[in-house]
């Protein structure tokens, strides 16, 4: 089996790799990878809890319109973690059920 | 027409909405014949789904090894910047149209970004290349983690460099699921199988079509050869009908289906994973063009797509569109468009050879939408307590319910009844599922915001 990864067939390497904290473990990220990248780089794919249902979900669609990736980012919830970017340090809650916050949908 | 480039407040010649190959191609297309242009897309970099690529400070030397025809974007690209630089191009990333209004040659977009509101974007004319999202049909367990949308690994892989799992499953319907699974296989998952529902035999009534679209069979012979490199086994007229597992999917049951998708009874087998990644072909993405009236048709693959002339013109005066808004065909045909439209838009005779590389592309692209489309068998595959809509969690029981005792006939009546598309998707992932199973054709996108907005932003709107 090929013991290839994603990096080794687009050559190169990040600028910068770092942590983020994610419900109290350090998650490795690279400079230009979202939340979900970075969870998914880590094996996790669940990070949310549904609203009736209480199941997990985590990055389905991957570009920012199914909604099933959000999560609280720094103490804002329903970010898209497919959409937001990783910071050095940031701070990611897996949320649970939601607030529609103040979106119209 | 007047120009006026680097004023912001300035009414450009034309609006591109979507940096995908159609609104890119446009772009620089109507810039080089003399357009001011403002091009919005809401991702971060320009490319759309097919030329989706890291983030610069990856590093990534060689991005081109997940694309074909990488060099096609490169050049096109490399003229946006040198318009932008010289001002002719105005390219807002990260800004998400959610409404048009205006009409005949006064156009205001309204976006925001991720902070709040984008300042108003005016234009004379507006091309809405807004492309394509993934068609999903579900099944027991699609809500499992570890089950992802094929092009939704596909992009998170060209994107983040990442994959959702070292064995992978793909399956679903149509070209894209061969091109996912030699990404991810060349990438270093397993592939143990690609499950694909429709066939490849209906391309076959179409040769003449095929032969004129060499370079169409030289991709399927390339991922082919990919797939046969990586001891990848094509399923045909196969499909995943259940996902398990507790916390992540660990298996799939696969099953053989017959003409109508309907699963044959005896065949299912169990293949393990710990990711599947599924898909049946793309639903083009009109919220825009329908909150402006344009007119639609269904398509070969059963999707809901704009009618447009041969110059792209919608049925909206003032409005165009190119790309996959009409019709899902791919990257070379969206390129092909947005130049079109870029030539009707300035006023321009379209060459002759860009019609006729056009046509071509379109007529393979619905040979393939046929092949591909869902049977009505499908709906099988689903238990009364299987999800259909993700968002609000809604049951295919409860949809059915609505259906065979509140006599609910369409997809909104449905909607209404249940909540099934109401949620933050706005039925982009149930959708065609809902349509299906209210018995009627497939529904057009009617969504009264194309994404979803803050409330402060909505009463900043115009009354019209
Ligand atoms: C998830 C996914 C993965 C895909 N992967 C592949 C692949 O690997 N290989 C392949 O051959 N084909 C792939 N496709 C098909 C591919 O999208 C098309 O063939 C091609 O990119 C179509 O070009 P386009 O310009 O019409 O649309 P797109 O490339 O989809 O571009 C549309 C652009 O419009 C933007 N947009 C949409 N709505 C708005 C709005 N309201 N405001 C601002 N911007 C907006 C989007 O951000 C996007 O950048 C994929 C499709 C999807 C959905
Ligand atoms: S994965 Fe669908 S919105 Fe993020």
């Amino acid at each position: 089996m090929s013991r290839r990864t994603p990096r080794d067939l687009v050559g190169g390497a990040p600028q910068e790799t770092f942590t983020f904290r994610f419900d109290g473990r350090d998650i490795p990220a690279a400079a230009g990878q979202t939340v979900a990248a970075a969870l998914w780089g880590a094996g996790v794919l669940a990070w949310r809890t549904t609203r009736h249902g209480g199941e997990p979900r985590g990055a389905f669609c991957g570009i920012g319109q199914c909604f099933d990736c959000l999560v609280t980012v720094d103490g804002t919830p329903n970010r898209r973690a497919c959409l937001v970017p990783a910071r050095p340090g940031g701070l990611v809650t897996s949320q649970e059920g939601t607030g529609h916050d103040d979106l119209a949908v | 027409m007047t120009t006026s480039p680097s004023d912001p407040a300035a009414r450009a010649d034309l609006a591109v909405v979507g940096a995908g190959p159609a609104g890119l191609a446009a772009a620089v297309t109507a810039a080089a014949l003399g357009l001011t242009v403002t091009l919005l897309d809401a991702g971060a970099r320009p490319g759309g789904q097919y030329y989706r690529h890291p983030d610069p400070a990856l590093g990534a030397t060689r991005p081109q090894a997940l694309h074909h025809d990488w060099a096609a974007f490169a050049g096109r690209e490399a003229e946006l910047r040198a318009y932008e630089r010289s001002g002719r191009v105005r390219y807002l990333s990260e800004r998400q149209v959610w409404s048009v209004t205006g009409s005949g040659t006064d156009w205001t977009l309204h976006s925001r970004t991720d902070e709040g509101a984008g300042a108003p974007v005016r234009a004379r004319a507006v091309l809405l290349a807004t492309g394509a999202y993934e068609r999903q049909l579900p099944f027991p367990g699609w809500t499992l983690p570890g089950v992802v949308g094929a092009g939704g690994a596909q992009a998170m892989l060209k994107s983040g460099l990442v994959l959702p799992g070292r064995r992978v499953v793909v399956a679903g319907s149509g070209p894209l699921l061969l091109a996912v699974a030699a990404s991810l296989a060349a990438a270093g998952a397993r592939v143990p199988a690609v499950v694909e529902a429709g066939g490849y035999g209906p391309y076959a009534r179409h040769t003449g079509t095929l032969l004129r679209n060499p370079a169409k069979l030289a991709e399927g012979a390339l991922y082919g050869g990919a797939l046969l490199r990586h001891q990848v086994r094509p399923l045909l007229r196969h499909a995943v009908v259940e996902a398990h597992g507790t916390d992540r999917v660990e298996a799939v049951t696969v099953a053989r289906l017959d003409r109508d998708w309907r699963p044959v009874p005896g065949t299912a087998r169990r293949i393990p994973c710990d990711a599947l990644a599924v898909g049946h072909g793309l639903v083009p993405e009109l919220s825009l063009a329908t909150a402006l009236g344009c007119a639609t048709r269904t398509a070969a693959d059963g999707t809901v797509a704009l009618v447009l002339t041969p110059g792209l013109r919608t049925s909206v005066p003032g409005v165009w569109a190119a790309g996959e808004t009409g019709g899902v065909g791919g990257a070379r045909l969206a390129l092909a468009e947005g130049e079109i439209a870029a030539h009707t838009i300035a006023g321009r005779a379209v060459p002759a050879a860009l019609a006729r590389r056009r046509a071509r592309l379109r007529a393979f692209a619905d040979a393939m939408g046929a092949a591909h489309r869902p049977g009505e068998g499908w709906t099988g595959w689903l238990r009364e307590e299987t999800a259909v809509c993700r968002c609000e969690e809604v049951p295919a029981g409860r949809v059915r319910e609505a259906v065979e005792e509140l006599g609910a006939t369409d997809a909104r009546t449905v909607k209404l009844l249940t909540r099934a598309g109401m949620g933050w998707c706005q039925g982009r992932m149930c959708g065609p599922a809902v349509a299906a199973l209210a018995g009627g054709g497939p529904a057009p996108d009617r969504r009264p915001l194309a994404c979803p907005v803050r409330l402060g932003q909505l009463a900043e709107l115009p009354a019209d």
